[in-house]
């Protein structure tokens, strides 16, 4: 049960939803969108809302679109509507990779992508994917729409670039098309977040790497791009040796003071994990690049 | 906290109810509709022993407010015979032993319907992936794996009396 009790508005539009995140600004309010983060954290106690406004049934907010090179994902589209829709596999290959390792089958069906962007877990799948898919959050408040990229948009633990009064109304992709995209994570065994995973996407034209993106989630207190490995990758042939040199370049940049530790894993066991599954990550796309998964 | 007049058609029965925002579907539909074959596990999301299928989809009841599910239309386990004829996931379950206390087998079931229903013939693997948000703690999860996969034979034959496959909330997703 949820120990404390709440009001509960059901918003139909975007400024509807709007206007009430601006009427209860006084008030402890929150956005709930599938719930599946804000509403364990109220049973527990660690949320405690006076106000709820549920954005989950505004229809503007989903649905899966490509259009003109962008591919475009209403922030209220669950898990599973982004793996049925065709358009995503193939534009957003590495985001798609990650989307389909959340949580479990009934926690996509509920989960929404702009649910998990907001939240800004650090251990999610998303935050080091959607650095890898280069995708820009678009955020509207009062004052009309702004677009944040996803290196500016995460300030932190839970901690993301949307005012008070603004919400999250969609993520939009650069088209990867062509590119291949892979999420591996090591999961907590009790909870399933990431303690470390690595998304990549890639593609080779002439033997040599075109686009190396890779990122990680769950490593620092917000998702991370691996520059390291990148520049070792880039331009270059693509083989086990140079994803193996390329992998042991995954920790460059990251302080390993500041990586996230806790009762499932140190960081420097992080640290060690980062580079295992980044070679992972590789490796399988590299894989799926030389035959493509026939789905 | 003002409560709120809701709509719940679950198992295909129009029901209109009075709740808290506060107040959980699973809460409302053991608590104030009497369906209590959904049972209450872990309460945190984990364990799936809640799960219904809502507007066809399987969900963990305990992770949606009844607010949430105005309108819906809602499966529970108990929709899933048909007058005395079980389900094939329940002979299933019957007949590999997908069971001991029973107490998950609900959500098994309905997670199990609600994969076969995507995916018709799906490997172990497939299976045991598309029931990870399940647990059981006694039998184990071995013959679960069997009893999904006895289901998928079962429904992948023609109904003999000339019927439909059966699915909770019937055709149509």
């Amino acid at each position: 049960m949820i120990p404390d009790g709440f009001d509960y508005h059901e918003p139909e539009t975007t400024a509807e939803a709007i206007e009430l995140l601006e009427e209860h600004g006084d008030a402890e309010t929150e956005l709930l969108a599938g719930g599946h983060s804000l509403l364990p954290a109220m049973k527990s106690g660690l949320s405690s809302p006076d106000v709820l406004i549920d954005i989950g049934g505004i229809e503007e907010l989903t649905g899966v679109t490509a259009d003109g090179g962008t591919l475009t994902i209403g922030a209220m589209t669950s898990y599973s509507d982004v793996l049925d829709a065709e358009a995503a596999r193939e534009h957003a290959p590495a985001l798609t990779a990650a989307v389909e390792q959340v949580g479990d089958r009934q926690v996509r069906n509920r989960g929404t992508v702009g649910g998990n962007v907001a939240h800004a877990d650090p251990a999610s799948d998303l935050p080091g994917a959607v650095l890898v898919s280069d995708a820009t959050m678009v955020v509207q408040g009062p004052d009309g729409e702004r677009d944040v990229p996803a290196e500016e948009f995460y300030l932190g633990m839970y901690a993301t670039d949307i005012g008070p009064d603004e919400l999250l109304t969609r993520v939009e992709v650069p088209s990867a098309a062509g590119a291949v995209g892979t999420y591996v994570k090591r999961a907590s065994p009790s909870s399933g977040y990431a303690m470390v995973g690595v998304a990549a996407l890639l593609s080779v034209e002439d033997g040599a790497a075109e686009t190396v993106r890779v990122g990680a989630s769950g490593v620092m207190d917000r998702g991370v791009r691996l520059e390291g490995v990148e520049d070792a990758l880039a331009g270059g042939s693509v083989d086990e040796e140079t994803i193996e040199a390329a992998a042991a370049r995954a920790g460059e940049g990251l302080d390993t003071a500041l990586m996230m530790d806790d009762l499932r894993a140190s960081g420097e066991f992080r640290a060690q994990l980062l580079e295992v599954y980044t070679e992972r990550a590789l490796a399988e796309a590299n894989a799926d690049l030389a035959a493509p998964a026939a789905d | 906290m003002t409560d709120h007049e809701i709509t719940l058609t679950v198992n295909g029965t129009d029901h209109e109810l009075s709740v808290e925002p506060r107040t959980l579907l699973v809460h409302a539909l053991r608590d104030e509709l009497g369906y209590t074959g959904t049972n209450v596990g872990c309460e945190t999301t984990t364990c799936g022993a809640c799960t219904v299928h809502m507007d066809g989809e399987a969900v963990k009841s305990c992770t949606v407010l009844a607010v949430q599910a105005d309108g819906e239309r809602i499966e529970t386990v108990e929709g899933l015979e048909s007058g005395d004829d079980y389900h094939p996931i329940q002979e299933g379950f019957r007949e590999e032993h997908g069971l001991q206390c029973g107490y998950c087998t609900p959500g098994m079931m309905m997670t199990a319907t609600d994969l076969l229903r995507e995916n018709p013939d799906p490997s172990r693997e497939e299976i045991r992936e598309g029931l990870e948000g399940n647990l059981c703690r006694c039998t184990g999860y071995q013959n679960i794996v069997n009893a999904v996969e006895n289901a998928a034979a079962e429904l992948d034959e023609p109904v003999a009396d000339g019927g439909e496959v059966r699915w909770p909330g019937g055709e149509g997703e």
